[in-house]
């Protein structure tokens, strides 16, 4: 958990800091560049991977070798300098880029393996592997560029989920109260079973009253919530911005 | 837990969107409806065991702006006490640091809805007078709502017709409603204190050249982003508009509409915010003389055109001493046979 970027604060408010990586990847100071480029690397890689899968239709390791690859030119060639958030979304941007960066690769006769060193992010492939192969998308290579695109959010969106979660985790256990985390956990994540266990077999499960488990649950929630959208933040240009994509990653449409 | 499946994300963005009201007397029953800062959930009150509605900030906010807007609305709103404005009945901070305010929850239709449906001419422009004298009566207390169009209008199945929304809304100088001025409140995790203690920022003004309100229902000055010179007419400008729609969904459109109606929207959506009429109440009024039979202010007839409207208005008078006339008439020349 990194206390310095909290958004909420200890009480789950709204940002009280307004760091970018986005903003921070193009910084003079290397270490604040480099700071900014590995909180970017570890929400897109695992994205970026399994669109290589799908949309490129590459191996396992073809995609792992692209990635490294690709993240690689993405800090030397300084591709975030072209981006421009009032253009795309930084997803979208990425894609583009992903998406030419293959198709010169296929151009060269032979690949320059590289990469691998200048990651500063530790890049689980088979972890990755595991999680395309499980979530089975029906998109095929013909697909359109918007389904793409809708793939990649998701996945985006589920990396950037599971690593709140792992932040919450380790919020909770600083604090001894991993048993929020754990009800959490079983309720919200768990999809064992068909319907989700009541708030009473949960309080004969933990030993605890109903009460508490409304409680536990609800300070979860909000933490988790808070996580999020501060590694959400971490990702967006400006204050617009992030509103935007906190309504779409919470599902909050205008009616 | 390293792979989170796509219904384990779907519980947590609801898990994420939902409120945080643990610790209130409320308990979420569904959202309703969503705007450009807030959602409104409909909420079991537990303490009074009703049912409220609940407008949440659920986009982050890390100026504090909105939060001061919302509680800016809830404010003007709990000063507009009025049959046809909602009333607030709480509002202050959730655990998880979104403001909010709970009000009267309204079981209606849109206005925008309501005119789908058959409904006379007459029946609409008595909705539309009871529109004017809310938005007169808000204009007393110095308050320009600035996003009247249909869909901020609510109907009630008891003739109850509300004007919501009030959350571009526009303090003039010399209104009563106190304002903040406190430093941002920040509340504990269970902190969920009314609004009086959970006051927070100076509400952020309109900057000038800001476009606030609905094309089709703004008026050209406030679409030109003049906020500094906006008044009254503004407002005016808007009701005109809505006329208009009630008037073509019931005439299906304005070239058959009744002129002298067509002439009250016209006046009410005049490009100069001279040529409006002067307050909601006269443009109200005018509305109320049309469906009188009398003549309106924005509509000068010729001789023709008067004694038209004067037989249809007591035409059932006129029907009567016409038939009574027929009759003598016949036993006359009967008795004379």
């Amino acid at each position: 958990m990194k206390e310095d970027t909290r958004i909420g604060g200890p009480s789950g408010k709204f940002p009280a800091t307004r760091w970018s990586a986005v903003l921070a990847a193009r910084s003079d100071d290397p270490q604040e560049r480099s700071r900014a480029l590995a909180a970017i690397l570890e929400a897109y890689w695992k994205p970026i991977y399994k669109y290589l899968r799908i949309r490129w239709n590459k191996s396992n390791e073809d995609a792992k070798d692209l990635t490294q690859e690709f993240l690689a030119q993405l800090i030397e060639k300084d591709y975030l300098s072209d981006f421009d958030p009032a253009k795309a979304r930084l997803r979208t941007f990425l894609r583009v880029c992903v998406d030419h960066f293959v198709a010169n690769q296929s151009k060269a006769a032979s690949r320059l393996k590289r990469g691998g060193d200048a990651l500063h992010v530790a890049l689980d492939f088979a972890g990755a592997e595991a999680e395309f192969v499980r979530a089975r998308s029906p998109l095929t290579v013909g697909a359109s560029a918007e389904s793409f695109d809708e793939f990649l959010e998701k996945e985006f969106v589920r990396n950037l989920f599971t690593l709140a979660v792992a932040d919450l985790r380790v919020f909770c256990e600083a604090r001894s109260k991993l048993c929020h985390f754990q009800l959490f956990e079983r309720y919200d994540l768990d999809d064992a079973g068909l319907t989700r266990p009541r708030y009473a077999e949960l309080a004969q499960e933990f030993g605890i009253a109903v009460t508490d488990v409304t409680n536990h649950l609800a300070f979860a929630r909000r933490e988790f919530r808070r996580i999020a959208l501060e590694r959400l933040h971490e990702m967006t240009c400006s204050e617009a911005e992030f509103r935007r994509e906190a309504r779409a990653l919470l599902g909050v449409e205008s009616t | 837990m390293n792979w989170l499946s796509d219904e384990a994300i779907s519980r947590l963005r609801s898990a994420g969107a939902e409120p945080d009201l643990a610790g209130t007397r409320y308990r979420p029953i569904e959202r309703i409806a969503s705007g450009g800062m807030g959602s409104v959930y409909v909420a079991e009150d537990a303490t009074l065991g009703r049912r409220v509605a609940i407008k949440i900030l659920d986009v982050p906010d890390s100026t504090g702006d909105l939060a001061a807007r919302l509680q800016r609305e809830a404010r003007i709103l709990a000063s507009l006490e009025h049959p046809g404005i909602v009333p607030v009945h709480d509002a202050g901070t959730l655990a998880d640091g979104r403001v909010f305010y709970a009000m009267k929850f309204v079981e209606g239709e849109r206005l925008d809805h309501f005119s789908e449906r058959e409904v006379t001419l007459p029946g609409r422009l008595r909705i539309f007078q009871r529109i004017c004298d809310t938005v007169a009566f808000a204009h007393t207390r110095g308050v320009l709502h600035r996003d009247l169009k249909p869909e901020n209008i609510m109907t009630g199945p008891f003739g109850e017709v509300l004007v919501m929304d009030w959350g571009v809304a526009k303090i003039l100088r010399g209104n009563r409603i106190s304002t903040p001025a406190e430093p941002p409140h920040q509340p504990s995790r269970d902190d969920t204190g009314t609004l009086a203690a959970a006051s927070s920022r100076t509400p952020p003004k309109t900057a000038h050249g800001a476009v606030l309100g609905t094309p089709g229902y703004m008026a050209p000055e406030q679409a030109r982003g003049d906020v500094e010179h906006l008044d009254e007419r503004a407002d005016i400008y808007s009701l005109g508009a809505i006329l208009q729609f009630l008037v073509a969904a019931s005439a299906r459109d304005m070239q058959t509409a009744p002129p002298a109606l067509a002439a009250i929207a016209r006046k009410a959506m005049d490009s100069d915010p001279a040529g409006r009429y002067t307050s909601a109440s006269e443009l109200g009024q005018d509305t109320a003389r049309y469906l009188d039979g009398l003549p309106v202010l924005a509509y000068p007839e010729n001789a023709f055109q008067k004694i038209a409207r004067w037989a249809a208005r007591y035409r059932s008078a006129i029907v009567l001493v016409l038939t009574y006339l027929v009759v003598r008439t016949l036993l006359i020349f009967w008795s004379r046979r």
